[in-house]
């Protein structure tokens, strides 16, 4: 069974929906912590939401230089399967594994709702889904605007690697209404809305989050 | 030992929402003429000998600021 990584930070909320994200998938979650020197030998990792060290400095800012983060930006750069969400994508970009950076919603209110998504890359954590397929997962954040300069976001479009856009204007400015990145292999995605809490239908609003973990294993399925 | 500022600000280009916010509530003091309010971080570092320029730079420019979205000033003040 494939094992994925799910990073604890100080200050994480959903490294147990994450865990629970792979289960659902049939993955194995192995649990990693932040002081951690290696990833245990696991084949993905996830960086969940939260706020890690309390946002101090700046959202993710200190647990991307965390011991933890060392091997996983390797490993990422290396082509493992690396996904944050939330926290996790403002981790990712902080740690310099994905390009631009999460400030602060343009209407400095905190995000809590369902938002539709528009997949429009096909990456190792969204090939369960069709280009072009709308999902429903919640947002939640304070700090979820996505930005970088012209070049960077024009580099993103042109080389296919705007993963999600969202379906409306984006509820928290994020330039060209981009939700979620991926690395330029395709490997390493990053997003701000929660898959993990669309996994069931009792807990959320539906399974659409479900596919970026399948997306994943079955990678490794495939491959085996 | 020596005291080193650093000041970091979000760059020009980069909407600041809460400087804006900011500058909205001088109007309700009853101040005019404020045209705008850029909010940043003021750091103090208490620092000794072994720590140089080149050191004071890598420490602002990877960690205390952004260069994605942030710009910042070095100063030693003693």
């Amino acid at each position: 069974m494939s094992r994925i990584g799910v990073i604890t930070f100080p200050g994480t909320l959903d490294d147990v929906d994450a865990a629970r994200a792979v289960r659902y998938a049939g993955g194995e979650p192995v649990g990693l912590w932040h002081d951690d020197a290696d990833l245990r030998g696991v084949d993905a990792v996830v960086v969940p939401g939260g706020f890690s060290y309390g946002d101090y400095l700046r959202a993710g800012a200190i647990a991307a230089r965390s011991p933890v983060m060392g091997p996983v930006v390797e490993a990422g750069r290396a082509g493992m399967p690396v996904l944050g969400i939330c926290n996790g994508f403002q981790i990712l970009c902080e740690a310099g594994l994905l390009p631009g950076a999460l400030v602060r919603n343009h209407g400095l209110r905190f995000v809590c709702r369902e938002v539709g998504l528009r997949v429009e890359a096909d990456t190792a954590w969204t090939s369960s889904f069709t280009v072009g397929q709308h999902i429903r997962v919640p947002l939640k954040s304070g700090e979820g605007r996505y930005v970088a300069d012209e070049a960077t976001l024009d580099a993103l479009e042109g080389e296919g690697r705007v993963v999600f856009r969202y379906t409306e204007p984006a509820p928290n400015g994020a330039l060209r209404d981009i939700a979620g990145i991926s690395s330029a292999d395709g490997r390493v995605v990053g997003l701000m809305p929660h898959p993990e809490h669309a996994i069931d239908a009792l807990t959320g609003p539906g399974t659409d989050g479900l596919g970026l973990f399948t997306s994943v294993l079955s990678r490794f399925t495939a491959a085996a | 030992m020596a005291r080193v500022i650093v000041d970091v600000l979000p760059k020009a280009e980069i909407l600041d929402p809460q400087g804006q916010a900011v500058a909205r509530a001088m109007g309700r003091l009853g101040v005019d003429g404020v045209a705008d309010v850029r909010q940043g971080k003021h750091f103090e570092l208490e620092v000794d000998d072994t720590v140089d320029d080149a050191a004071l730079e890598r420490i602002a420019g990877s960690l205390l600021a952004n260069p994605v979205i942030e710009e910042w000033v070095v100063r030693r003040v003693q």
